[in-house]
């Protein structure tokens, strides 16, 4: 089955934006039945993914596949990179500035927490180039 | 029981068809169609921001008249803490509840004396553990019916534990049953309601099988005879049993306060509430034990059946608190707790769901997408949808057309060689240049 396909500009430029994408992946999934707790998990996940890449690579691109039976999601940006993926995996280790740790952010949870809740995640980096993220999280 | 009750309707002859309904409901209820404005009842949650939004007052709650006391041997009230908000100059709640006796009920039972023992049945039920944390509020029945048609990962936070309201009229009942020795079915207890979403709790509750309010009658529509009432009383009977704790319970922030501890969230107004539970779902707050949420502005004060503005009554509410003790009202054995708690979960009804097929749903939201791109995007409600993705839904869903839309009705003229103008000048099917 082809899925649904959505590209969603994720904007670097303000804060207050980020979540906005998942937030209307979530819309949708609900409206094809998806089961609560994989909507839970997708929205998670991606709502990481999103904050990431506006803390840290102003902003990007989330992709998103919609299958019947899994989504499959890829963040892409042009940022910095990550230069040690294996340590950026670490819970609590975090390269965000000051300011946005004020808000709550930063604590080192993003990618951890993105790997908790999908089935499956991979992440290609180039220092100076950008950063994919790619994420698989089954439908039921 | 009808499955989905609704205390909101429409005077068809004073509704115009104009948009501001469609665009301000939070389930996208609302549809104009052939000129009127048209409820989809199971998507419909009695919050009443139709009512508040509608410049032509189409929208009407429904409750009921005064008259039906008559058709009791013994009536009750059983005022909500909003109604001691309305007045001005108001220096003792005795005030209110004799004006309501002046007025033909034959005793009247406070709801906030019944909001301080369902406060204490939370703070109990917090300090046991065992509930999904953050618990939910379930005081005001929109929000649940919010969470039920639109966050269905929230149903099982919500606190099952009967409303202040129903509370008070079952134990008021059993009180006046006992002491009058009549029938169950000839004491008429009324509740006195800011809103219509209690009407709607009445008539089809949730987490009990049958509720033991009689009546609904609306704040505005007492509050003329009942201040009448309160303008003559020389001496006010001392009736008032509760404390700061039920008296609060009208303010958004209230029932949370009541709880004695810190980690808790109050938020009201549709759209705000709408937020929070977005973020809840996506599990962003941290440590919080308690949310609570009200459907209107500054919790039940600003409720579409009240008089008085919502920050008003506020300040008045908390003037008169003033004096009062803590909280009257308490638990005196766990056992009473039980009587309390609902008889079943929230289940979630998956309105928003375009088909219970999922593979179905794909290709309609597969449909939606294809139709969305050739809509303007302009969200205009012309068609009677809210916005174009909401027209593309219905589309797909065969309840409108494409040419719905006055945009694609336009190319589909011009195109057929019929000139179609919007703006007082005749279009001639080229584009004009000014």
């Amino acid at each position: 089955m082809t899925p649904i396909t959505k590209r969603y500009e994720v904007s670097g430029d303000d804060f207050t934006h980020a979540g906005e994408a998942s937030g209307k992946v979530k819309t949708l999934l609900k409206q094809i039945g998806y089961h609560p707790d994989a909507i839970r998990r997708i929205a998670i996940a991606m709502y990481e993914g999103e904050i990431n890449m506006v803390i840290h690579a102003n902003g990007g691109f989330a992709n998103v596949d919609i299958y019947p039976d899994r989504v499959e999601i890829l963040l892409e940006d042009t940022g910095p990179g990550i230069e040690d993926v294996d340590k950026a995996m670490e819970e609590g280790y975090s390269t965000a500035p000051d300011e946005v740790r004020a808000l709550g952010f930063g604590a080192g949870m993003g990618l951890p927490n993105i790997k908790k809740y999908t089935d499956d995640m991979r992440i290609e980096s180039a220092v100076g180039v950008g950063t994919k993220v790619y994420m698989t999280i089954k439908g039921q | 029981m009808e499955e989905f009750y609704h205390s909101v309707t429409l005077d068809e002859d004073k509704c115009k068809g104009c948009t501001n309904c469609i665009k301000r409901c939070p389930t996208q209820a609302i549809r104009v169609r052939d000129g009127k404005a048209r409820i989809i009842s199971e998507r419909c949650i009695d919050c009443g921001e139709c009512i508040r939004v509608c410049p032509h007052h189409a929208k009407r709650a429904i409750y009921d008249p005064l008259t039906k006391m008559d058709d009791y041997a013994y009536t009750i009230a059983l005022p909500a803490p909003t109604l001691y908000g309305q007045f001005n100059n108001l220096s003792d709640i005795d005030y209110v509840l004799t004006g309501l006796l002046d007025m033909g009920f034959d005793s009247v039972f406070e709801v906030s004396k019944s909001a301080e023992i369902i406060s204490d049945a939370t703070r109990r039920l917090i300090r046991q553990g065992g509930l999904k944390m953050p618990v939910i509020s379930t005081a005001c029945p929109a929000m649940v019916r919010l969470i039920r048609v639109r966050f269905p990962d929230l149903c099982d936070n919500v606190l099952r534990l009967i409303s202040p309201m129903q509370a008070a009229a079952r134990q008021a009942k059993r009180e006046a049953m006992a002491r009058t020795g009549l029938k169950k079915e000839e004491i008429g207890v009324f509740f006195i309601s800011p809103c219509p979403a209690k009407v709607t709790d009445v008539r089809s509750p949730i987490g009990m099988d049958e509720s033991w309010v009689d009546g609904v009658l609306a704040i505005s529509d007492i509050y003329p005879r009942l201040l009448e009432k309160m303008n003559k009383i020389v001496t006010p009977r001392p009736v008032a049993e509760s404390g700061i704790i039920g008296v609060s319970w009208a303010n958004s922030g209230g029932e949370s306060s009541a709880l004695i501890r810190e980690q808790y969230l109050a938020a009201d107004g549709v759209e705000n509430v709408m937020a929070v539970l977005e973020q809840l779902e996506d599990a962003r707050f941290g440590e919080l034990d308690f949310i609570e949420l009200n459907a209107c502005p500054g919790g039940c004060v600003g409720g579409v059946l009240t008089v008085e503005n919502p920050y008003v009554a506020k300040a008045r509410i908390q003037k008169l608190r003033k004096y009062l003790p803590v909280s009257l009202n308490h638990i005196e054995q766990e056992d009473d707790m039980t009587e309390l708690w609902w008889n079943c979960k929230l289940e979630y009804a998956g309105v928003m769901k375009l088909s219970d097929d999922l593979n179905e749903a794909m290709d309609m939201m597969a449909g939606i997408e294809r139709i969305v791109k050739v809509l303007p995007d302009l969200d205009c409600g012309s068609c009677g949808a809210p916005s174009c993705r909401a027209l593309a839904e219905d589309i797909v869903t065969q309840k409108a057309r494409l040419n719905d839309c006055i945009f694609i009705l336009r190319e589909e003229a011009s195109s057929a060689g019929i000139p179609v103008s919007f703006y007082g000048k005749e279009e001639t099917g080229a584009k004009e240049e000014t």
